[in-house]
């Protein structure tokens, strides 16, 4: 017995091997290797069907009101939900029906126009919440049925083009042309409308931030429920048939133009209800609330998780709306942004730089050069460029040790843009170099990032947050359009 | 809506003649605009088929370049070289910035999508737009910069020469600027019609929009005609961007999706893909804009102008001078 067996190989799947991707098709043997008791964990989440995963969602969700406070509760919990019902519609007209919908802010925008008219007093009309709801709803997806006729003729760009029309006319309409009807100004022009009534259902007011919780909650599981099913369903395989290759669908006898409309009437209909939520929550309408910034984020939320998949959108829906609200230029947790930025740069870092050691020389390269560039600076630079003070570092200590690290210069104008731009380009070179040159060159863009962070970003961080949504979709898009839950499309030639 | 239309009928009757003139002539400098961007929507449409929702933004890139320049040689009421070159070097500095970046965009958001399903370019475009434009708020702290291309080259207080008029139509003046704007669109044009049909690098461009496969084949280096388009495409765009700048007098950061969008409307109202077209889509749309600012009011016109451009798109999907394209399976 001196022999050593050989190692058995893994045996070879079965699958075809043509036309896949080596990635994808390999990802069982992939997962039959993790061990452990978090391979344990995996392998019973990804095993575990749909509707337990919502149920464990669900669950965790609603054990938030117990440990949140009030405050915490509307950012972080509300509008996660709102977002994440929001998601979901745009998720049956773009990822499952594939027709890029640019103007579904604007539903979203009517719903929320149409609720305050109906209970407020601007017309000192007061109808509850069962009325209000279905009739805004109705009324939403009836536009959505006329939208949808541009689906029939256009596709592609051109329906892009012609439903962000639609929203640009929507918010014209209702921010400066704010026609007068009946002796009032309907959409209140700039100011929109106040005093929204709150949620009132059969006599029972919702008018804690608590019950409006659980209110929305469950109507994020029925909505997402609902699509569950009608993803299942003959219509669901119909649109996603339609979204793969339209022409062949057409070939296969579907109702193609009547498909694309009941998308659009979906996705317009969960926009209302949404938009109706949000009116009665927040307590007025403005327009501003329902611009192409508000787009960008929804589509954000859906792209980030996957296109077409449910638990993507609402993951999406939690990982952008607690990153934006962290980003808030107002909110309780100021200094926590910062560490949220650095431990996303050093994931990203960890993730991305591959073997270990590598990232470990990046990361403590780039900390050392900090140190020697500042030392380098302050030896030799007048005083006015490391006099600057980090914002909301919180202990006064943090904010020397940030200080002492990051160059932070007062009154050199055009350094913040110029810093911005050359760490820009510096990221994108970064991109394209491999090897041990991406290790080298990741430690001085890995210290720029940080200077534009503590001079430009921190300040500013609701821009930051737009600005960091739109980068994210130009690299999703570019690097994995499939989203972190979406499965991969595989082409087959 | 019947008040709507009296309202207008009232507007045509106050403005009059003289009225009506002053809005030919706004609209078809704004029209000059529109159509040198629409050129850029339908060269990269031609070519790729793409609808390159950051073109807007690098119009307003090449408008704060120019700025740039004009700030950097002492502003627009004492600038310290002549009028003539100073208003070269804005051109040419917004031409070339706003070209590299266009080419930097198709290399890092469009190129690795060449094969993917039509959706991923276009929401990579449109996190592009996202980002240029916000970067351009970030940046530049949000606010309305002044070209005061009013004063530009003027001394002590005057109005500059850009103002002084060329010649008047029943005392409505032309203006320098005015005839400008409009002389180096049309210039640009013309240079960009012979390059397209005079040239062996134009017959590239033709050869990769009719079928990219087939002229790769042929040896023509199609990413290299692409990126070429690109530049071509973003320095129209960057100077539209300064010629905005002299005309309207204002640069800001988002300046460039509405202008973008219907740019890009202007292209398909002409037909996309056709230079000609949008030219004349340009100058439509133009028009369109300036009558409905005049005579339906200020707040109304854009929720007009989109309205008929969204029929329009509705009826006649392929332009006024476009064919109708065959799909083939």
């Amino acid at each position: 017995m001196s022999e050593v067996p050989d190692t058995p190989a893994l045996p070879e799947p079965d699958e075809a091997r043509i036309g896949v991707d080596s990635w994808v098709a390999e990802s069982d043997r992939r997962r039959a290797q993790r061990r452990g008791p978090l391979g344990l964990v995996a392998r019973g989440w990804e095993s575990s069907p749909d509707s337990v995963k919502l149920l464990v969602f669900i669950a965790f969700a609603s054990t938030l009101p117990f440990w949140l406070n009030e405050g915490d509760l509307f950012s972080f919990g509300l509008f996660t939900l709102i977002y994440a019902t929001l998601g979901l519609g745009l998720n049956v007209v773009v990822g499952w029906a594939g027709l890029l919908d640019l103007g579904y802010v604007a539903f979203y925008g009517i719903g929320a126009y149409g609720y305050a008219l109906v209970s407020s007093p601007q017309y000192g009309i007061h109808w509850p919440a069962e009325a209000a709801i279905p009739a805004v709803m109705a009324a939403t997806a009836l536009l959505g049925l006329l939208l949808g006729f541009s689906a029939r003729r256009l596709q592609g760009d051109y329906l892009a083009i012609v439903t962000l029309f639609f929203l640009q006319a929507f918010l014209a309409f209702t921010g400066t042309a704010n026609p007068t009807v009946a002796g009032v100004g309907l959409t209140g022009g700039p100011n929109g409308i106040p005093n929204v009534d709150p949620l009132k259902f059969f006599g029972y007011e919702l008018n804690s931030t608590k019950q409006q919780y659980f209110f929305l909650l469950g109507v994020l599981a029925v909505v997402a429920a609902a699509f569950y099913l009608a993803n299942l369903s003959r219509t669901g395989r119909a649109w996603r048939a339609l979204r793969d290759d339209p022409l062949a669908a057409e070939a296969m006898s579907m109702p193609v133009d009547r498909l694309k409309q009941l998308a659009f009437v979906i996705g317009a209909a969960t926009a209302g209800l949404c938009g109706a939520i949000f009116a009665a929550i927040e307590g007025a309408v403005v327009s501003t609330d329902f611009t192409v910034s508000v787009l960008i984020t929804i589509y954000a939320v859906v792209i980030l998780g996957g296109l077409g998949s449910i638990a993507g959108v609402i993951l999406g829906a939690v990982v952008i709306n607690v990153s934006s609200q962290f980003l808030a230029p107002q909110n309780d947790h100021p200094e926590i942004k910062r560490w949220l930025f650095y431990g996303t740069v050093l994931l990203l870092v960890v993730l991305a730089v591959k073997p270990w050691y590598r990232a470990m020389v990046s990361l403590l390269g780039a900390v050392a050069f900090g140190f020697a560039v500042h030392a380098i600076v302050a030896a030799h630079a007048a005083p006015s460029w490391t006099s600057g003070v980090a914002v909301d570092a919180g202990s006064a200590s943090t904010a020397k040790d940030i200080a002492g690290w990051v160059v932070i210069p007062v009154g050199h104008g055009n350094f913040d843009t110029l810093a911005y731009i050359a760490m820009v380009v510096a990221l994108i070179s970064v991109r394209n170099l491999s090897g041990w040159w991406r290790t080298v060159a990741l430690i001085p863009t890995l210290y720029l990032t940080a200077v534009v962070w503590e001079n430009l970003l921190a300040p500013n961080p609701a821009v930051t947050a737009l600005i960091l949504f739109g980068a994210m979709l130009v690299i999703l898009m570019t690097s994995r359009p499939q989203g972190l839950l979406g499965k991969p499309r595989v082409e087959v030639v | 809506m019947h008040f709507l239309l009296f309202s207008v009928i009232d507007n045509i009757r106050s403005l009059g003649w003289g009225g009506a003139f002053q809005l030919l002539r706004n609209g078809i400098v704004l029209g000059s605009l529109y159509a040198l961007i629409a050129l850029g929507y339908t060269l990269v449409y031609g070519i790729l088929k793409l609808l390159n929702f950051a073109h807007g933004d690098v119009y307003m890139v090449g408008s704060f370049l120019g700025f740039g320049v004009l700030t950097a040689f002492g502003g627009a009421l004492n600038p310290g070289i002549p009028l003539v070159p100073l208003i070269i070097l804005m051109f040419a500095a917004a031409m070339v910035g706003s070209g590299v970046l266009g080419v930097s965009i198709e290399r890092f958001a469009y190129r690795p999508l060449r094969n993917a399903p039509r959706i991923a370019p276009l929401i990579s475009a449109l996190g592009v737009a996202f980002f240029l434009e916000n970067s351009a708020q970030l940046l530049t702290g949000g606010y309305v910069y002044s070209y005061e291309a009013l004063d530009l080259g003027g001394k002590n207080g005057n109005l500059g020469p850009l103002v002084s008029p060329v010649f008047s139509v029943g005392g409505n003046p032309v203006t320098v600027v005015q005839v400008f704007v409009v002389a180096t669109a049309v210039g640009l044009m013309v240079g960009l019609v012979l390059l397209v049909s005079r040239t062996r690098f134009g017959k590239a461009m033709r050869a990769t929009a009719f079928d990219r496969e087939a002229a790769s084949m042929m040896g023509i280096d199609t990413d290299r005609v692409i990126a070429s388009t690109f530049f071509i495409a973003s320095m129209l765009a960057g100077a539209a961007g300064v010629m905005f700048g002299l005309y309207i007098g204002t640069t800001f950061f988002f300046m460039g999706f509405l202008a973008g969008l219907k740019a890009f409307t202007a292209a398909v109202v002409g037909g996309i893909g056709s230079i000609p077209g949008a030219v004349v889509g340009g100058l439509l749309v133009g028009l369109l804009e300036s009558f409905a600012i005049g005579y339906v009011g200020g707040q109304w016109s854009d929720i007009v102008v989109f309205g008929l451009l969204i029929v329009f798109m509705l009826v006649r999907p392929s332009g006024l001078l476009g064919s109708y394209a065959i799909q083939k399976v």
